[in-house]
């Protein structure tokens, strides 16, 4: 059985409100896809995700699973800047090591 | 709009700071399932409320506490609990340290629900339930988890607690964290279960070095009074 990934693009993100981009992943991860985001998304964007995929769990989606690299901070030590973000179903994807620049996983299908 | 949100944040920033001594503070039990939560909140309540008086159960079955529960009126006092019992160590059952708390926080405590990404019924089945009552189940832990999220609009400080024995780099304890700091809300972290053979405090230590890491036994109260003292020092 074949894997999708959808890798998106910084540029994409960015031109997204913040509601789009959780419907957006959502959606995308609901349907079985692996979905990975340049820049990723702020811990914030990240505790809706995951609230929003709370209120989605049922007996045949058992939600996400979600790794990150954590953002880095940026100008004057304020405004963080967010990293890489990839995140599938909870039933195909395990993070098996994840470090500060690492993420492994395993990806498998249902 | 983003200047607007940052000026937002630092007002809110300020708020905090100058509010924040004044009445009794919101102290949420943050963490993943199974790290203890319930068995810390009941620790603290035992030790400076009532010791016959639980506000959850703690079992080996995740998700056991799916409502977050406030215990308000909670008075940590280490002056008077070390001159009501000079020799031991705030209810530890580990051996006798030297008393040096002389810390006073009023709070209330706040037993959450366990975050987590994903609930899946088939793993309550694994503990022996019965597939209706782990749909059940799984549908409450799911609303548990919601509510705890929201339940951070109205938190003061966290205490958010991690197993020692487990690998603390996960993306939950990130993303609390990454939540408090941009809320500008004081965060300690205990790292609990330390009376496990395969704990390793220091791996939370070393994960997150930007934070004050308590190495702590819940369930024997092993170190609880450097958790208090640092409680008392943060959260006032």
């Amino acid at each position: 059985m074949e894997i999708k990934m959808n890798l998106i693009s910084e540029d994409k993100i960015n031109s997204m409100t913040s509601t789009e981009k959780l419907r957006f992943v959502l959606d995308g991860v609901k349907s079985g896809d692996i979905v990975v985001l340049e820049g990723g998304l702020t811990s914030e964007e990240q505790m809706k995700l995951i609230e929003l995929t709370m209120t989605e769990v049922d007996d045949d989606f058992s939600g996400i699973e979600m790794s990150g690299y954590p953002s880095k901070k940026g100008f004057l030590n304020i405004r963080k800047k967010t990293r890489l973000t990839v995140i599938g179903p909870a039933k195909m994807m395990h993070t098996t090591k994840k470090d500060k620049d690492l993420i492994s996983a395993i990806i498998s299908a249902i | 709009m983003k200047s607007k949100r940052r000026w937002k944040s630092i007002l809110t920033l300020l708020r905090r700071a100058l509010s924040f001594r004044k009445g009794t503070a919101k102290i949420g039990i943050y963490g993943p399932p199974n790290a203890g939560k319930t068995t810390l909140t009941n620790r603290i309540i035992h030790t400076f409320v009532d010791e016959n008086e639980d506000v959850g159960t703690a079992t080996e079955v995740p998700h056991e506490t799916r409502r977050a529960v406030r215990r308000a009126g909670v008075t940590i006092d280490l002056k008077a609990k070390s001159l009501e019992n000079p020799n031991s160590d705030l209810n530890s059952e580990s051996e006798v340290k030297p008393k040096r708390g002389k810390a006073k926080l009023k709070l209330d405590v706040v037993d959450t629900p366990g975050l987590a990404t994903k609930i899946d019924f088939h793993e309550f089945m694994a503990y022996g339930l019965e597939e209706d009552e782990a749909k059940r189940r799984a549908k409450e832990a799911t609303e548990g988890v919601i509510e705890a999220i929201k339940w951070l609009d109205d938190i003061d400080g966290i205490v958010l607690l991690m197993d020692s024995t487990e690998d603390p780099y996960t993306q939950t304890n990130i993303v609390i964290i990454g939540n408090m700091e941009a809320r500008g809300i004081p965060i300690i972290i205990a790292a609990n279960k330390v009376d496990l053979v395969d704990a390793s405090p220091q791996r939370i230590a070393n994960a997150f070095p930007q934070h004050s890491v308590i190495p702590i036994s819940a369930l024997k109260g092993e170190n609880m009074l450097d958790l208090y003292e640092e409680m008392a020092r943060r959260f006032r």
